[in-house]
């Protein structure tokens, strides 16, 4: 451990963070351009070129809005929420590999940050504690509409996280190992990516995913119809800005991870692998907001039924299967 | 740097645990408990079980902490609900029993180790936090235990749904 | 380098914290988060154990999964008591629940 190599993990960090952060700023644009063709609207399109600049336009409006904290809130959780529902959406993209390895001052370069031999459930582990965010910034308004948010995030992400581990598991059975790296080298070629190991597997995780970052047609915690503005409603300025960040954070990390695990992650034909993978995340986070503009909400009732009485049947019925198929 | 690490952690599990159980607010302990966990995660982690701190985050950080958090919230249990009265002679009591087990603890903890405190250092295998070598002890020496635990936690799943549901007051 | 003393000697203090946690608080959440303190000392013994005694077998390890499978169970169904608690007596306070039956 040299100089060149702390440089090494040191700008790693800095590209793999960077490029998610720009990600995220660029994802709010994508998202509002996407919904306004689906409703056959134009979308913000006039700050920069087809509103290129419109996401350092909004951050900036942010940074200048008041921070309001409501009368009777606890002050310390209150300011701590958004950066505890923050920060494990970033710390998700540490074990993920995001490009093919390279030489770099004469020494190969795994492009992943830390590649530890327990990658999923690192990534199981950081996403259960994403919900303490949403649950404290909730109870810390000390109002009624966020803290009906944050019961609704509690019961919902342990529901679905049931699932999303089960689903996981019949994915494990098929590979052996928990690690994103060998994984990845697993799915050398486009017949043996896990998806079409594990398409019922995938599919609860696809739903799981969704559920686990409050996207609609799972997004009760933040119903802005019902709940004004679930969890976030009380914040303002940074603090808001902040659970907005998490929110596209946990979605590019999370089509990450669904990109690694049954999609092949960075490999693929002729173009260079940082696009391969930028392309497959792409068209993860594109059906994030396709279902967005598609689907309804579902009802609480419907969304705790259909978690427990459909998605975990079936996540045990996926690992049954995949259980006699590998005997056979 | 290794003991540095743990010094941290320890410092903070302690200071954590203090907290849990001096808040008077039930919702801030409860998140006390949970800074306390992820120490001890950590801690694990440091000692190469990698494993056992990820479960500990997954199960215990994330999803029983998750439950505390939901039936404060739900109760949503205010001071007078909670009743907590300044009733000195528990507080005395505790404190008297919680040293008199520490020195007792440490006092045994002390002998056994000045007996043979060389003996008790294995070189760390390579294998150590491998998952596949806990799954293969649960699956074979301990798959009675361990089926057993599936037991208990449906007893535990269906006695938690006969004492909660219903509306209102229980009818006796 | 932290030896196996240490790990023990925090254990052992969480586990009295817990203790004293345990009989000074009153209300029923309060004695139920002691009592997962407790038992994640426990754990910290186990894995300690286990590292420092015997690195092959990882029974301690074992253990431990289970202690987190048991505190899963002991969690759900004392939070079913004291929402049973609530319901029917709107106190959570142990002292004040003092009868078997009326």
């Amino acid at each position: 451990m040299d100089l060149i190599d702390i440089g090494i993990t040191v700008g790693k960090v800095v590209i793999i963070f960077g490029a998610l952060m720009g990600m995220v700023a660029y994802m709010t644009l994508f998202e509002r351009r996407v919904i306004a063709f689906i409703q056959g609207r134009i979308g913000p399109n006039r700050v920069g070129f087809q509103g290129l600049l419109q996401p350092i336009a909004d951050a900036v409006k942010l940074l200048f809005k008041e921070d309001v904290t409501p009368a009777g809130a606890n002050k310390f959780l209150f300011a701590i929420a958004p950066m505890l529902s923050f920060i494990p959406t970033l710390l998700t993209i540490a074990v993920i590999p995001v490009a093919e390895s390279s030489t770099i001052f004469g020494r190969e370069v795994d492009w992943i940050i830390s590649d530890i031999n327990i990658g999923i459930l690192f990534v199981l582990a950081v996403t259960a504690m994403e919900v303490y965010g949403i649950i404290i910034g909730g109870w810390a308004s000390n109002s009624k509409y966020p803290l009906l948010g944050a019961l609704r995030a509690s019961a919902q992400m342990i529901s679905y996280e049931v699932s999303l581990g089960l689903a996981l598991v019949g994915l494990l059975m098929v590979t052996g190992t928990f690690s994103m790296t060998e994984i990845v080298a697993q799915q050398s070629s486009f017949l043996q990516w896990n998806i079409f190991k594990q398409p019922l597997g995938f599919l609860l995780f696809i739903i799981g995913a969704f559920a686990e970052v409050n996207r609609i047609p799972f997004d009760l915690p933040e119903a802005e119809a019902e709940l004004v503005g679930g969890y976030n409603t009380e914040f303002s300025s940074m603090k808001f800005a902040m659970y907005f960040m998490g929110e596209y954070a946990a979605m590019i990390s999370i089509s990450a991870i669904m990109v690694t695990l049954y999609f092949g992650g960075w490999q693929g034909p002729i173009l260079p692998s940082p696009i391969w993978f930028l392309l497959k995340v792409g068209a993860f986070l594109f059906t994030f907001v396709w279902v967005r503009g598609t689907l309804p909400r579902f009802r609480y009732d419907q969304l705790m039924r259909f978690g427990w009485l459909v998605l975990l049947p079936l996540a045990l019925f996926n690992i049954f299967i995949t259980g006699v198929i590998m005997v056979l | 740097m290794y003991m540095a690490i743990f010094i941290l952690f320890a410092i903070m599990s302690i200071a954590g645990a203090i907290m849990v159980i001096t808040l008077k607010s039930p919702v801030s302990s409860a998140i006390a408990l949970i800074f306390v966990l992820c120490c001890i995660a950590g801690l694990f982690a440091l000692m190469g079980a990698l494993f056992m701190a990820a479960l500990q985050v997954i199960v215990y950080a994330g999803a029983i902490m998750v439950l505390f958090l939901f039936i404060i919230m739900l109760l949503n249990l205010k001071d007078e609900i909670l009743g907590e009265d300044e009733k000195k002679v528990t507080r005395v009591f505790g404190s008297i029993l919680g040293i008199a087990f520490l020195l007792e603890i440490g006092f045994f903890v002390r002998r056994a180790l000045t007996v043979g405190s060389e003996s008790l250092m294995y070189p760390v295998p390579e294998q150590f936090a491998s998952i596949e070598v806990i799954s293969t002890g649960l699956f074979t020496k301990f798959l009675f235990a361990f089926e057993i635990t599936s037991v208990l936690l449906l007893v535990a799943i269906i006695g938690a749904i006969m004492l909660s549901k219903g509306e209102g007051k229980t009818e006796y | 380098m932290a030896t196996l003393e240490h790990y023990l000697i925090l254990s052992a203090i969480l586990f009295c914290i817990g203790v004293f946690g345990l009989l000074s608080r009153r209300n029923a959440v309060g004695i139920l988060m002691s009592i997962e303190l407790m038992f994640n000392s426990a754990n910290i013994n186990f894995v300690a154990f286990s590292k420092f005694i015997n690195p092959d077998i990882l029974t301690g390890q074992i253990f431990s999964v289970f202690v987190i499978a048991i505190a899963a169970a002991e969690a759900a169904v004392g939070l079913a008591i004291v929402v049973l608690l609530y319901r029917n007596f709107d106190i959570v306070n142990i002292d004040k629940i003092n009868f078997m039956k009326w």
